[in-house]
């Protein structure tokens, strides 16, 4: 019985183990390319956001451009007659 | 030791080695993970960091600009008519006057004129305000886009013709009728006789 015992432990539950342990080391291996691939599109995208800083420029030339438009188009306003009432 | 006490000993033995070697190996590639998410969550927090406030910013701008594009139809409309200023915007971008204009919902319904092609002195008009606009000279693009102490050049360079080079013979206005070579679409109602109106009752 004893025999049988330590043939089962060699021959089955060894490989058993071995089979399992195996497949955890994989699955934890293939999650490493895909986790450091996220890291570099994350800093890529990172730097990409560094242009969103002009943003506040471009806030500031709209800012300036509309009220430019407003002084025009009240000065247009006073210059132009109105268009006549369509009949 | 029994022979059967060697082999169990044995498996265990390498049971235990097939232990530590994987999980040794688990543990790296798990350290390696930790590593390379830090990073992720660096760059993410970074992105997060840097786009909080594109939203208001975006909204600002947005406001701006509809408040600009309200100034704008409103001026259009008031000055040309809903007719013209259909016509001004088909022929300045063909095809969007079937859009219409934002804050008057009926000017989809207008047919436009073809303003652009018939009434060059109103075109000109247009084009010298566009350039004398004191938004040119805020142009990034470079300088003022009209020297406003150099007469209207600069508007009359914008035709195909030769007027800025002031020749003896101008070539002639732009023919419209029956007779011109180039013919427009005709109003169905032109030419047709006119509709006689109920008479008054005594």
């Amino acid at each position: 019985m004893l025999w049988l015992g330590a043939i089962v432990l060699l021959v089955v539950i060894v490989p058993v183990v071995v089979y399992l342990l195996n497949g955890v080391l994989q699955a934890a291996r293939s999650i490493v390319p895909a986790v450091e691939g996220i890291a570099a599109v994350a800093a890529a995208g990172s730097k990409d956001l560094d242009a969103a800083a002009l943003l506040l420029t471009t806030q500031d030339q709209v800012t300036q451009t509309v009220a430019g438009l407003a002084n025009y188009g009240g000065s247009l306003d006073v210059i132009l007659d109105d268009a006549e009432p369509a009949r | 030791m029994s022979a059967v006490g060697a082999v169990f000993l044995v498996a265990v033995l390498l049971i235990v080695l097939a232990l530590v070697y994987f999980l040794v190996s688990t543990i790296v590639a798990l350290r390696r993970i930790t590593a390379g998410l830090d990073e992720v969550i660096a760059g993410v927090g970074e992105i997060v960091e840097k786009s909080a406030p594109v939203n208001d910013v975006v909204t600002a701008i947005n406001e701006q600009l509809d408040a600009g594009v309200d100034l704008l139809e409103g001026l259009l409309v008031k000055k040309a008519g809903m007719s013209d200023a259909m016509g001004l915007i088909e022929g300045a971008y063909p095809g969007a006057a079937a859009a219409g204009l934002r804050n008057f919902p009926e000017s989809t319904d207008v047919e436009a004129p073809r303003i652009g092609e018939i009434y060059t002195r109103g075109t000109l008009s247009l084009a010298r305000l566009g350039r004398e606009a004191p938004i040119a000279a805020l142009s990034p693009q470079g300088a003022v886009l009209r020297n406003v102490e150099g007469g209207s050049l600069a508007a009359r360079e914008l035709y195909p013709d030769v007027r800025h080079t002031s020749p003896e013979n101008l070539p002639r206005s732009p023919a419209i009728g029956v007779d011109a070579p180039d013919q427009y679409e005709r109003r169905d109602d032109i030419g047709a006789p006119r509709k006689r109106l109920p008479a008054r009752r005594p």
